[in-house]
């Protein structure tokens, strides 16, 4: 009969030698008892993770409730920051953040393209890498180091150069007064969007070239076979190739940005209020909690500037999130 | 074209003088899924003891997928699912059933009886227990793609005998000298013991991975493809160490090389689509195939 | 016909060129800023800078207490983030990366991986400052651990993934218990790439400033006391660059362009170690 054909259940065990039983005899695997506590070890770090973060919201929601249940909804709308009589509305530092970020974003998005178009597309091959390899390097320079630089050397310059004579030959009355008004000291928002565009500029670059570099060859020779110029491969295939994964740049670049305290405690000279020009001095959310937390002088005043921080949080959040979900649909 | 007319129904392998007397090993009846993709169907495999049994076929048959089947490696991947016996001495190492052991006894007693078994015998084979590490011990595998660990020559071997057994310093060195010297490896490495073995040649890393292979005491060693990406010289001397080795072990290599299948190996089963289409001893499968998807196949007429 | 061509070549000379541009424009102004760091810096680097502490204003001194506080807490920082990164890393590469928590855990750690610093020292505050009543070097250490974690968990997923499948299997193939081929193999092998993320979460630690603000504080004094105020050197930096005094400011410079230094040769490293992996 072969036993290889007939049904499942007629199984046999084959006749066992003497090998086999050395075999069973075989001692157990050394340290495998140690496997499940590894892997709940591993799972514990990755909950660890998860729990930090957790831990951040609720810590933030905590510690800014008191604030933002005294002043309500006018907390979000009232401009009026003032520790002396203790009301405290987060409206101005939330504009003086969402103005210095676009500002800044607006000024960096064109050149960091250029930049990794230039490098990736144009660039003889010998020099691009070195380029590129700076720019990387430039990223990672901490941000207190463009602070320090934009108080000491940009401001003066600024101030000098950019501020004076706009002030100087804006019309009396004019739009451009208005625009320009403010203390020449070159402490102002849009100092602040500068230095933070030139913080922000060499991780966009970075992160843009990365992103033009996984465009196939294939997209861009089937391109060029069509008779296109450079510039209309770039914009026409290159381009909507990485569409996608661009905003998620951006995003991540603005998310750096709104986050950014110590490049832009520096130079944003640290006024309270509606900004009511570019020139004019300024507070972001990271700003004021920087400058104010250790002296703060009452509880409510803490609790409101940990509200600022909750505030800052949930758009940073939002802002993080969306570029991780377009960068990652982008495959990048 | 191949005649595709009976993949509906799978027809039973056939199955020339297979070695049942004196099995280490048995694939049967075994389905094996990816996901979804069904990729063996039905498959047998029987694996005599003390000798070389070949698996060939064209790319993507399922020769590789069978291997793994047989130390179970591919329960390393969630999604992978194989059903069917794979008996390794006369023990079920498919279905693992730890967790209750004294169900799996009732179970078995219960099938004994129905089988005529020794219940005796069957108790035996009970005690030793299905433990997936320790199957993969027996059950020994090389890879098609040299494997060094990132570590020495020597702790390559050491590494493996290190999980099971504590030994001095003199009993380590005999292993790994043992060890090498069955892999016809000692005598190029003997200096330079502890040197990375991620230094060897792409020949010589694969006969240190046979060598840490068979330095754990496996019953059978499978190999896929080990010679794919070996120079004539180093496959030569690959073959001569797997004929050496089939003294003291068990030999499966899946391999491409219809040659090389006909120069080693003792039995030879041939595969195609995910099926086992005839098994035999060698000689018969190469010079009398029974299929004609087998003639083909030797003859060099498709794969 | 002619005049449509001349346009196409026209606009596209404008835009390489506008590229080329900014490349240029860039460039320069990231020279200059380092330009402008060595040359402020460079004058305030000496002997004393290394050998003594901050100083009241207006007398000598250096910023031995700040750089001790500062490696101190960075070094207990990266103890924590590599202990924690390298382990949840390992998770997602080896153990639940494929599931759905799996999922929300990269996604959230790629989330904290840029969020604003400053949310974590206020964090840190409520979670360690405020229960002991008082800022401590611990309090600034584990600050800078929620910001490294990130860092080296992400790394150590990305490194693991390279890793092939084969050296896992031959791995399980001897019967390997799957926690000593993970740590006895693909650790081992992917060694040079876990170190580079343990450089790289340093190197966006060592130059922190806001997460210590409300954490470590500061300190105008030598200490190596954890449980303490502790200086460190972004903090110095801050608070010296603000004031108005010339020696204080220079020694702002001076340890604006150590940190610099420090954490651009930290990058060269990492660079290096790539590179040498990729050719081996
Ligand atoms: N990880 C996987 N996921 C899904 N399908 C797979 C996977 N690995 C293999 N397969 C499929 O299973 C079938 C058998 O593959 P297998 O690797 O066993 O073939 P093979 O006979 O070893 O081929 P080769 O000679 O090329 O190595 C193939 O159809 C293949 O596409
Ligand atoms: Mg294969």
């Amino acid at each position: 009969m072969n036993a290889f054909n007939s049904g499942d259940e007629g199984f046999t065990p084959s006749p066992r030698s003497s090998a086999g039983d050395t075999a069973s005899l075989r001692p157990p695997v050394r340290g495998a008892w140690f496997d499940p506590i590894f892997e709940y070890l591993c799972l514990s770090a990755a909950t660890l993770l998860l729990a930090s973060l957790g831990g951040l919201v609720i810590s933030l929601a905590i510690g800014g409730w008191p604030a933002l249940s005294h002043f309500g909804w006018s907390f979000f709308t009232s401009t009026t920051w003032n520790p002396v009589t203790d009301v405290y509305g987060a409206a101005g530092a939330i504009a003086g953040t969402l103005i210095t970020s676009f500002v800044a974003l607006a000024l960096a998005l064109p050149v960091a393209i250029g930049i990794a178009v230039y490098l990736v597309e144009f660039c003889p091959r010998a020099i691009a890498r070195p380029i590129a390899i700076a720019v990387e390097l430039l990223a990672g320079i901490p941000s207190i180091v463009y602070g320090m630089w934009g108080l000491f050397i940009f401001a003066p310059l600024f101030a000098e150069y950019v501020q004076m004579p706009l002030m100087m030959n804006a019309a009396p009355g004019s739009l451009a007064e208005k625009l320009f008004a403010g203390i020449p000291n070159g402490a102002n928002i849009l100092s602040a969007s500068i230095i933070l565009s030139i913080m922000i500029l060499p991780y966009m670059a970075a992160v843009l070239r990365e992103l033009l570099m996984t465009v196939p060859p294939q997209v861009r020779e089937a391109a060029y076979g069509l008779g296109c110029t450079p510039f209309e491969v770039v914009t026409s295939v290159i381009v909507p190739y990485i569409k996608r994964g661009m905003i998620g740049v951006v995003m991540l670049g603005l998310g750096r940005a709104l986050g950014e305290t110590m490049a832009v405690t520096f130079v944003i000279g640290n006024a309270h209020g509606f900004p009511d020009s570019i020139f004019a001095s300024g507070a972001t959310l990271a700003s004021t909690i920087a400058n104010e937390f250790t002296e703060a002088t009452g509880d409510l005043h803490t609790s409101a500037l940990i509200a600022l921080g909750l505030v800052l949080f949930i758009i940073t959040f939002t802002v993080l999130a969306l570029a991780r979900l377009l960068l990652s649909s982008q495959k990048y | 074209m191949i005649d595709l007319a009976d993949t509906a129904t799978p027809a039973a392998a056939i199955m020339n003088e297979p070695p049942y007397d004196e099995l280490v090993l048995e694939a049967r009846n075994v389905d094996f899924f990816y996901g979804k993709n069904q990729a063996l169907f039905g498959v047998d495999l029987p694996v005599r003891r003390n000798a070389i049994t070949a698996l060939i076929g064209p790319s993507g048959c399922g020769k590789s997928t069978l291997l793994r089947v047989l130390n179970r490696i591919y329960a390393l991947y969630p999604g992978q699912r194989a059903v069917g016996r794979v008996v390794l001495d006369g023990e079920d190492v498919l279905h693992e059933q730890r967790r209750l052991p004294w169900l799996r006894k009732r179970v078995s007693m219960v099938m004994e009886t129905q089988t005529g078994a020794d219940p005796i015998e069957e108790e035996q084979v009970l005690r030793v227990g299905t433990d997936l590490a320790r199957l993969r011990a027996r059950v020994g595998m090389v890879f098609q793609k040299p494997t060094p660990f990132p570590m020495s020559i020597y702790d390559n071997i050491a590494f493996g005998v290190r999980i099971y057994h504590r030994k001095s310093k003199a009993e380590m060195d005999e292993i790994v000298e043992t060890a090498l010297r069955r892999a016809a490896l000692w005598d190029e490495v003997k200096d330079k013991l502890h040197s990375p073995g991620l230094g060897l040649s792409g020949g010589q890393q694969q006969r240190l991975c046979v060598a840490r292979g068979i330095a754990v005491e496996p019953e059978v060693l499978l190999l896929d493809e080990p010679a794919s990406a070996l120079d004539p010289i180093s496959t030569a001397k690959l073959e001569e160490t797997l004929v050496e080795l089939k003294k003291d072990f068990t030999v499966v290599i899946v391999t491409h090389n219809l040659q090389q299948a006909a120069r080693i190996a003792d039995y030879t089963g041939f595969m195609f689509l995910g099926r086992m289409i005839e098994f035999g001893p060698t000689n018969d499968l190469f010079l009398q195939p029974k299929s004609d998807k087998t003639r083909d196949y030797v003859t060099g007429r498709f794969g | 016909m002619l005049g449509r061509d001349f346009l196409r070549n026209l606009v596209n000379r404008l835009f390489i060129t506008a590229c080329l541009l900014a490349t240029v424009a860039a460039i320069t102004a990231l020279v200059f800023i380092l330009w402008s760091l060595v040359v402020q810096g460079i004058g305030g680097i000496d002997l004393d800078v290394f050998t003594k502490d901050t100083p009241p204003p207006g007398s000598e001194g250096g910023l031995l207490n700040a750089m001790v506080g500062s490696l101190m807490m960075c070094a207990m920082a990266m103890a924590i983030a590599i202990i924690v990164g390298i382990l949840a890393g390992t998770w997602l590469a080896e153990y639940g990366g494929h599931t759905r928590y799996g999922a929300v855990v990269r996604f959230l750690n790629d989330v904290l991986l840029s969020a604003p610093s400053i949310l974590v020292g206020l964090f840190v505050y409520e979670l360690l400052v405020r229960p002991f009543e008082g800022f401590s070097g611990y309090a600034g250490a584990v600050a800078l651990a929620f910001l490294a974690t990130p860092i080296v968990t992400r790394t150590t997923e990305d490194i693991l993934n390279l890793q092939s499948h084969a050296l896992r299997e031959a791995g399980i193939a001897l019967g390997t218990p799957k926690w000593l081929v993970t740590r006895k193999i693909i650790w081992r092998a992917a060694g040079a790439g876990l170190l580079t993320g343990g450089l790289l979460g340093f190197a966006r630690i060592s130059g922190e400033t806001a997460p210590l603000l409300f954490t470590a504080l500061n300190n105008q004094f030598f200490s190596a006391d954890m449980t303490k105020p502790m200086a460190s050197l972004p903090a110095v930096i801050f608070q010296f660059a603000l004031s108005a005094y010339d020696d204080w400011r220079r020694l702002a410079w001076a340890g604006a362009l150590i940190i610099a230094v420090v954490v651009l040769s930290i990058n060269i490293i990492v660079r290096f170690i790539a590179r040498e992996k990729k050719h081996a």
